[in-house]
């Protein structure tokens, strides 16, 4: 496995100036090596845990090593990254001869080696080596367009907020390291036991934070709307899709398993933080007009309904209930699991749009369903999963998230049940934003008259790529449809961090591939039959649409007896999403500008309208803290003299000093 | 079984119209008017089935499509709501969470159909009936959770079930709550005064109007009947959940599924005809004094789950 990704990469460098066949090589290689993860790592779930170590010596001993926690994410990264690999050879096209394939191919590779090597990593040493590995090598991915101005400061964003991220975990490390003395995972998975409880907390919040920046989590998601926009999409596919999931592997890893999930109060930070992550990520994606940017907002809900998830399962298991806690670490790792699918689909997505339009401003798009009526079906199935439409995929994460919740009435403890209830409103609030947000999305890209010649000259896209996103709709609607085979293995994964399982205890599967949880209440569903009474009763309008059948005489749309059907006359993406804007007035604080010029005093002659919304959080949030350090770094500059003599001078002193320390230590 | 799903499909299509037809009788009663009989909206669905449809130049396969799918959405999710049994043999199949789910899918198509035309009046009313969607979502998701903490389940024919079991004893001030937000609820999800108003067809004040108003003939008859079998089945929900005395809870004979059935098709009307009250003795609300209303809903859900824990003794 890791062989075909150093081939791919290898080879892409040695292959840089034949632009197809780098291609080829490069990403059928990152294939063959996901097809090989998939295969190994469900070895790994259904069989023993895998490790290797690399150095036996006592002094730093890392390895690999694989249990079925990380069999689990590294199956889920190879999955994407061989329907994404198949969707590169097709979209690399765009770059030929224009950009350095070799380098794509390059970085493409070692990247996904890089999070395999997260998931893996025994050590924290070896850990942040592969971490930081990761950032950068996704950083240059970020910055691969660099000629344009804007990747170039989302590129810089990403780079600050990742190693802010990468400070925290340090620290946390720090703290299990001073109590195992050792840097091994596995003493830090004993030390947790014997750590002070104000340790812990210390432990669990600085990796919260550091980790959390990774994953997006809010008010540290502010490098997320940048940077995956600006990679290629391919790779954005990537990032969001299980980049930031490495992080959430990682909280988990640290929550449940150094420190045994102990502290009663993290479940509703990490609750708390979910629940903000999944309303204000998807409150901004509504209002945005650049489709990627829109789609990296929804990762930031979606990460945002993964840890409520985890933050109900780590509340239950404070409060000493292993199944219920079981059922909504199952939820979150499905909702994990859907959202790398049907977010991989709809980055490959907008990919296409962009790769066929060359606009990715959904105000100059629509109408290319009839142009693209492939791919518009493909994204179609992802619209659905995301917006949790049954029997789609993400209709089962949501529903398992919401039982979960709902399971809050088996505690004796009234905050709990206020908490989760409250969070269960927001969940549902965001849940319809999201279908909201997406309905607009596809609308206004695929549907009526095309707003700009980009949409006019849109084609479909060729077959490599369609073939990508065809894997992962066809994975939406599997995941959908056929949950009672994923669940016994997402229910091995949860147990093996929590303890113990809820299958049979509180979930089970029943005839007709019935999921229920708990079944003496009757709470079920079946995804399969509401899918086939669906089919069965769309043949009743169909059978009264087709017998006795009428004329359809093709008119013009209706437009008050005007002849309007213009694109102008259209309602456009901004109005559509106007009521919401209007009604978080207080969040977004919209600023517009209009401008109208007259020929007459009565008739316009042209109007020119431009509305702003604010990032709340860079302007009240960042820019302070920018501000404050740039003033102190000024002052700051006063010792940079830039002379050499001054600088060993320095260096003597502090030696000096550190002289002294280790005098008077010894003594 | 398969007979009891034919039969519910069919009493569910076949009363549909009826309710509308009362309704407007009503409205029309309040407004001293004659108003059109009780049986208009059969007629209405007849005139539509044998007329052209007029298709936009502009619409793709989606804006076909959408009838269909809507209609079946919502026709499932009465197989999942107690009508006049709490046996139902689909009720595995989904609980109160996949209903409203399956509300959401019929929305959403529509609101894609509304969309595909290119017409002004279409985006409005998709970009407020999602709005609107938005609104109601987090208020009904809390009213379920305080009939769930009461009863322990979401699934309808169980709640149904254990409700009427405890006969007056249900009456119970969550109960109550919990009711008065759902109707709330309700009084957005079928498209009726304060919110929206069925009856418009001016530009600016219609909502579901607009959406649909690219429909003609056949498909607009599956549109109508497919907006009056969700108001049906909307009605079904608040009664079974809140009322569901004289639901017949199986292993009994004809007589009790006759009995039953009477029984739903008066507390329906009941239903109704309160909404016809409520909707003649308000005026129409501006879009985005909407928040208001459905805060009032969230508000009382809220209270209703703060009730449950206080009165059970958490």
């Amino acid at each position: 496995m890791v062989a075909f990704y150093l081939i791919g990469a290898i080879s892409s460098v040695i292959l840089n100036k034949k632009d197809s066949i780098c291609s080829y090589f490069s990403f059928f290689s990152a294939a063959a090596g996901a097809l090989l993860g998939v295969i190994f790592s469900i070895s790994v779930i259904f069989g023993e845990t895998f490790y290797l170590a690399l150095s036996q010596d006592s002094y730093l001993e890392f390895g690999f090593f694989v249990d079925k926690l990380s069999a689990f994410f590294i199956l889920v990264i190879s999955i994407s990254v061989f329907a994404v690999s198949i969707f590169s050879t097709g979209y690399v096209k765009e770059y030929f001869g224009k950009k350095n394939i070799g380098r794509l191919g390059f970085l493409y590779n070692i990247f996904i080696l890089s999070m395999i090597f997260v998931i893996c990593a025994n050590n924290a040493i070896m850990f942040l080596i592969v971490w930081e590995l990761m950032s950068v090598i996704s950083f240059f991915l970020v910055v691969y367009e660099h000629e344009k101005p804007e990747t170039r400061k989302a590129g810089f964003i990403y780079i600050v907020m990742t190693h802010i991220g990468t400070g925290f975990i340090l620290l946390s490390f720090m703290i299990f390291a001073g109590t195992s003395g050792s840097f091994s995972f596995e003493t830090f998975n004993s030390a947790g036991l014997t750590m002070t409880p104000l340790l812990k907390d210390l432990a669990f919040i600085f990796a919260f934070i550091g980790f959390g920046a990774k994953a997006g989590i809010v008010p540290l998601h502010i490098w997320l709307p940048y940077a995956h926009p600006a990679a290629p999409s391919n790779v954005s596919a990537l990032m969001s899709g299980v980049m930031i999931k490495t992080a959430i592997f990682m909280m988990i890893r640290i929550s449940f398993d150094f420190l045994g999930a102990s502290g009663s109060w993290w479940g509703y930070i990490v609750l708390a933080v979910g629940t903000i992550s999944a309303i204000l990520g998807i409150l901004y994606a509504v209002v945005e007009p650049d489709i990627k940017r829109m789609l990296a907002f929804s990762s930031i809900e979606n990460i945002g309904i993964i840890l409520i998830g985890l933050g109900a399962s780590m509340i239950f298991f404070a409060s000493q209930k292993p199944i219920i806690s079981a059922i909504a670490a199952i939820a979150a790792l499905y909702h994990l699991l859907n959202h790398s699918v049907f977010k991989g689909l709809l980055f490959m997505g907008a990919g296409s749009i962009i790769y066929s339009t060359h606009t990715k401003n959904i105000e100059e798009l629509g109408g290319i369903i009839k142009k693209m009526p492939l791919s518009a079906i493909l994204i179609l199935i992802g619209v659905l999963s995301i917006s949790a439409m049954p029997p789609f995929s993400g209709f089962v994460s949501e529903w398992l998230t919401f039982q979960s919740l709902l399971l809050s009435f088996n505690l004796n403890n009234n905050f709990a049940i206020i908490m989760l209830s409250i969070s269960a409103a927001f969940l549902a609030l965001t849940g319809a934003l999201a279908a909201y947000c997406f309905l607009k999305f596809f609308g206004m890209v695929f549907l009526a008259l095309p707003r700009s010649e980009h949409a006019r000259h849109a084609k479909e896209v060729n077959i490599p790529m369609l073939a990508g996103m065809g894997l992962f709709a066809l994975l939406s609607i599997l995941l959908g449809i056929l949950p009672v085979y994923v669940l016994p293995v997402l229910d091995m994964i949860a147990a093996s961090f929590i303890g113990t399982g809820a299958f049979g205890q509180s979930i089970s599967v029943g005839t007709f591939w019935m999921i229920s949880i708990p079944s003496s209440r009757g709470i079920s569903i079946s995804t399969p039959v509401l899918l086939a009474i669906l089919l069965i009763l769309m043949l009743i309008p169909a059978i009264i649409l087709l017998i006795n059948r009428r004329a359809q005489p093709i008119y013009e749309t209706w437009g008050c007896g005007q002849p309007i059907s213009t694109a102008r006359n259209e309602y456009s993406a901004n109005a559509f999403s106007k009521p919401v804007q209007m009604w978080f007035k207080s969040l977004y604080r919209p600023a517009r500008e209009t401008e109208a010029t007259y020929s007459s005093p009565y008739l316009k002659e042209s109007f020119r309208f431009e509305s702003k919304i604010e990032q709340v959080f860079e302007q009240y949030l960042y820019n302070p803290i920018v501000d404050f350090v740039m003033i102190k770094s000024r002052k700051a500059r006063l010792i940079q003299t830039g002379s050499i003599h001054a600088y060993l001078g320095y260096i003597f002193g502090i030696l000096t000093i550190l002289f002294m320390f280790i005098i008077a230590g010894g003594s | 079984m398969i007979a009891q799903i034919i039969f519910q499909i069919f009493i569910i299509i076949a009363l549909a119209p009826l309710l509308s037809g009362i309704m407007k009788k009503v409205k029309a009663f309040f407004q001293i008017r004659k108003g059109p009989g009780i049986l208009q909206p059969y007629y209405d669905i007849l005139k539509f089935l044998q007329k052209d449809s007029v298709v936009s130049t502009n619409v793709s396969w989606i804006f076909h499509a959408a009838p269909i799918v809507s209609f079946a959405a919502v026709l499932a999710a009465g197989l999942l709501i107690p009508i006049y049994i709490t046996q139902l043999s689909l009720g595995f199949a989904g609980d109160l969470i996949a209903v409203i789910y399956l509300f959401a899918l019929a929305r959403f198509f529509t609101a894609l159909a509304s969309l595909d035309a290119g017409s002004s009046f279409g985006g409005m009313g998709g970009s407020r009936e999602m709005f609107i969607a938005s609104l109601v979502e987090p208020a009904l998701m809390l009213s379920i959770f305080a009939v769930a903490l009461n009863v322990g389940s979401t699934n309808l024919g169980f709640i149904s079930q254990t409700v009427s079991g405890l006969g007056f004893d249900a009456m119970s001030p969550y109960q109550i709550l919990a009711f008065v937000a759902l109707f709330i609820i309700a009084i957005a999800e079928t498209g009726r005064i304060p919110v929206d108003n069925p009856a418009t067809h001016l530009e600016l004040t219609m909502i579901h109007e607009a959406m649909i108003l690219e429909y003609s003939g056949k498909q607009l008859a599956i549109v109508e009947l497919g907006a009056m079998i969700k108001q049906l089945l909307i009605f079904s929900l608040l009664a079974n959940i809140f009322f569901p005395w004289g639901i017949a809870t199986g292993g009994a004979g004809a007589a009790e599924y006759v009995l039953a059935l009477l029984i739903f098709v008066i507390k329906i009307i009941i239903i109704g005809i309160t909404m016809a009250v409520v909707e003649t003795s308000t005026a129409k609300w501006r879009l985005f004094r909407l928040p208001e209303l459905m805060s009032i809903s969230l508000m009382l859900s809220f209270l209703a789950i703060v009730a449950v824990i206080i009165v059970k003794g958490g």
